[in-house]
C-alpha cells in the first residue's frame, strides 16, 4: 500500500497522521458502515412487530376483552378471556412436568456424574432433544396419546398439550440446572459434607438454594418460551371456543387462536388476534424481563 | 477418660439407616429422572417410526421424490415440502448469516459504547422471545402487503429466470424465506456474539501491534479463531429453520403444487404437518408422519453434525 511512499521515506510521508484516503483505511470505513448497517437491520424486525402489536392490539384492550368468550363468526364483541386461562393453565401443566424432571435431570448431571458415559449420554440427548422441531413433539404427543386416547379415552386435551410443551422445556431447565449448579464454589459442598451433611442434605439445602437464581432465569425463560409455542398444541390441545372445561378435554390457548383467527375472512377475529398477540407479547416480555432482573440481581 | 468417650463417640457415630436411604433414593431419583432425556427421544422415534410404517412400506423411498399429495385418489409423495424446507432453510440461512454474523461483529468490537451494545444486544434476544405466530400475523398482515410491489417488480425484471416466473399473489416461498431470516437471525447472532468473546484478547492486541487496521484483524485473524462456534451457529440455525412451523405455514401458502419460483406458494414439511394433521385420517396420518419422520431425520443430523463441529473445531485458549 505505501510502496510509493518508500522512495521518499522522509519525515512528510512517514508522518504519524491517519490517512483517509488509504485503501485501507477507506475500506475499514465500508466495512463499519456496513456492520452498523446490519445490526440496524436486525433490530428493525423486534421494533416493526412490536410497534404492529401495540398499534393493533393495543386500542382494543379492556375489561370485556379479557374476561369474555369469543363471538362465533360474523358476530362482533366478545373477548379472549378463555384463551388467557387455557394458556395460564397449559403452561402451568407444562412447567408441573418439565420444572421437577429438568432439576432432577440437571442434579443428577452436575453433583453425580463423574464425567462417565451416561452422563455425556444425557448432555448429549438434551442438546438432541433442544433441537427436535417444536411440530415434532407435537406429532410425539398426538401419537402416544392423542390418538391412543389414553386418558379417559378422551382425545384432544389440555393435559395432552401440556405434556407437549413439557417435552420443549425441558431440555432448557436441565442445562440451566446443570450450569447453574456448576457455578456454586465446591467448597460450599466440601463444607457442608465436613459437617456432616448427607449427600441429599448438601444439595437441597446448600447447593440448590445457592443456585437458586440462574436456575429460576432459565425455568422463568422457558416457560415464556413454551407459553409463546403454537406448534405443538395444534392437535394436541386443539381449539374451544368455550370456556376450559377441565384438564382432558379441548382447551383453548391464545397462541392456537391467534393462528386460527388470522386466517379467517372476518375483520373482528382478525382484530382480536392482534388484541391477543398484544397481550401475549406483553405476557411473554414482562416475563424475560422479569428472569433478566432476576438473574442480573447479584450472580452467586 | 472423658477424652476417650468423646474420641469413642465420634468412633462410633453410624449414618442412621433413614438418611443412608434417603440419600441412596435420592441418587437413583435423579438418574432416573435423567435418564428420562434419552427415554423421551427414543419414544418420539418410535413413535413417529411406527406411525409411518403403513405409509413406508406403501411408497418406499418414492415418496421423496414423487411430489404429487392427493389424499383423495390416496396417492402421497413429499417431494414439494421436501424441496420446500431445503430451499426455505438455505435461502434464510444466506440471508440471515452475512446479517447475524456482521451485527455479531458489531457487537463485539468497540464501535459504539457499551451501553449501547448492551442494549443492541437485548434487543435481539427479544427478537427471539417474540412468539413465532405473532410475527405470522406480523407477516401476512404487514410484510407481505409491503413487499408485493417489490416481488412484483422481481418477477417483471427476472421473470425469465424460473425462479422468479411466477407472478407473486400474497402468500409464497419468498415471504417465508425473509419471516425465516428474522426468526433465525437471533440465534446466529447470539452464538456469533458468544464465540467471538472467547477470542482472547492477546490476539486482538498482537494484531493490531503488528500493524493492521480494525478490519483487518476481524477478518484475518478475530474470525478464523471464533469460526467453529460460528459455523457451529450457523447449523443449529439451519436446524430451526428447517423444524419452524408457524410463521411458515402462515405465509408459504400451503401449496402442494410443485412450483420452481420462489414467488409461488409453496409448503414445507413442518407447514404441511400443521395444516393437515389435525383433520387427516387413514393413510394420510401415516404419510404426515414419515413425512415427520424425514424432518427429524434431517434436524437430527444437523443437530448432532453441530454438536461434532463445535467440539471438532474448537480452539481452546487456556
Amino acid at each position: 500500500m505505501d510502496s510509493q511512499a518508500r522512495p521518499a521515506s522522509n519525515s512528510v510521508n512517514r508522518s504519524l497522521h491517519r490517512k483517509p484516503n488509504l485503501p485501507r483505511n477507506r475500506w475499514n470505513v465500508i466495512f463499519t458502515g456496513l456492520a452498523a448497517f446490519f445490526a440496524a437491520t436486525v433490530v428493525l424486525p423486534l421494533v416493526l412487530v412490536l410497534a404492529y402489536v401495540v398499534i393493533k392490539g393495543a386500542s382494543m384492550m379492556s375489561l370485556t376483552l379479557l374476561s369474555e368468550l369469543p363471538p362465533s363468526p360474523g358476530m362482533t364483541g366478545g373477548g379472549i378471556g378463555n384463551a388467557i386461562l387455557g394458556t395460564l393453565i397449559v403452561s402451568l401443566i407444562a412447567a408441573l412436568i418439565a420444572i421437577p424432571v429438568g432439576v432432577g435431570g440437571g442434579i443428577y448431571l452436575a453433583e453425580y456424574s463423574k464425567g462417565g458415559a451416561f452422563a455425556s449420554f444425557v448432555r448429549f440427548g438434551t442438546n438432541v432433544l433442544s433441537g427436535v422441531p417444536s411440530i415434532i413433539c407435537g406429532v410425539f404427543v398426538y401419537g402416544l396419546i392423542v390418538a391412543t386416547r389414553i386418558f379417559f379415552d378422551q382425545s384432544y386435551s389440555a393435559m395432552a398439550g401440556g405434556i407437549a410443551l413439557s417435552v420443549l422445556m425441558l431440555p432448557t431447565i436441565i442445562k440451566t440446572t446443570d450450569e447453574g449448579l456448576k457455578l456454586v464454589p465446591q467448597e460450599l459442598r466440601w463444607g457442608a459434607i465436613g459437617v456432616g451433611a448427607s449427600k441429599f442434605i448438601t444439595i437441597t439445602r446448600i447447593t440448590l438454594p445457592t443456585a437458586f437464581k440462574p436456575i429460576a432465569t432459565g425455568i422463568v425463560l422457558s416457560i415464556a418460551r413454551a407459553a409463546g409455542e403454537t406448534a405443538p398444541l395444534i392437535f394436541t390441545a386443539l381449539f374451544s371456543p368455550f370456556w376450559p372445561e377441565g384438564l382432558f378435554s379441548p382447551i383453548a390457548s391464545m397462541s392456537v387462536l391467534i393462528y386460527n383467527f388470522a386466517i379467517m375472512p372476518y375483520d373482528v377475529q382478525i382484530a382480536l388476534a392482534w388484541a391477543t398477540s398484544f397481550v401475549l407479547v406483553m405476557m411473554i416480555l414482562v416475563m424475560n424481563i422479569f428472569a433478566r432482573y432476576v438473574g442480573s440481581l447479584n450472580r452467586i | 477418660m472423658i477424652e476417650d468417650t468423646k474420641a469413642d463417640l465420634f468412633r462410633l457415630r453410624r449414618r442412621p439407616l433413614t438418611e443412608k436411604l434417603t440419600d441412596q433414593s435420592f441418587r437413583l431419583l435423579a438418574i432416573i429422572l435423567a435418564s428420562l432425556v434419552g427415554l423421551i427421544l427414543a419414544a418420539i422415534l418410535i413413535t413417529v417410526l411406527v406411525g409411518s410404517r403403513s405409509a413406508m412400506s406403501a411408497y418406499g423411498l418414492g415418496f421423496l421424490t414423487t411430489s404429487n399429495w392427493n389424499p383423495v385418489t390416496n396417492e402421497y409423495g413429499a417431494f414439494t415440502a421436501i424441496y420446500g424446507t431445503v430451499v426455505t432453510s438455505t435461502l434464510s440461512l444466506l440471508i440471515a448469516v452475512p446479517l447475524g454474523v456482521g451485527t455479531a461483529i458489531f457487537l463485539t468490537e468497540n464501535f459504539i459504547p457499551t451501553k449501547g451494545r448492551q442494549i443492541i444486544g437485548m434487543m435481539v434476544e427479544l427478537l427471539a422471545a417474540i412468539p413465532s405466530v405473532v410475527l405470522g400475523l406480523w407477516a401476512i398482515f404487514v410484510m407481505e402487503p409491503f413487499l408485493r410491489p417489490l416481488l412484483n417488480s422481481l418477477h417483471d425484471t427476472l421473470g425469465w429466470l424460473p425462479f422468479f416466473s411466477t407472478q407473486p399473489e400474497g402468500p409464497g416461498m419468498a415471504p417465508a424465506i425473509l419471516i425465516l431470516v428474522v426468526m433465525i437471525l437471533p440465534i446466529i447472532t447470539a452464538i456469533a456474539r458468544d464465540s467471538l468473546l472467547q477470542v482472547p484478547i492477546e490476539l486482538r492486541q498482537a494484531a493490531y501491534g503488528i500493524g493492521t487496521t480494525r478490519w483487518g484483524a476481524i477478518f484475518q485473524v478475530i474470525l478464523p479463531a471464533g469460526i467453529s462456534g460460528i459455523t457451529g451457529g450457523v447449523m443449529l440455525a439451519l436446524g430451526r429453520a428447517m423444524g419452524e412451523t408457524m410463521a411458515v405455514t402462515m405465509i408459504i401458502g400451503n401449496s402442494n403444487n410443485f412450483s420452481l419460483s420462489l414467488l409461488a406458494p409453496g409448503n414445507t414439511i413442518a407447514s404441511m404437518l400443521a395444516n393437515q394433521f389435525g383433520e387427516a385420517d387413514g393413510n394420510q396420518v401415516s404419510s404426515l408422519m414419515y413425512a415427520a419422520f424425514v424432518l427429524m431425520l434431517l434436524t437430527l443430523i444437523i443437530n448432532v453434525l453441530a454438536q461434532w463441529i463445535v467440539r471438532r473445531l474448537s480452539l481452546r485458549y487456556t
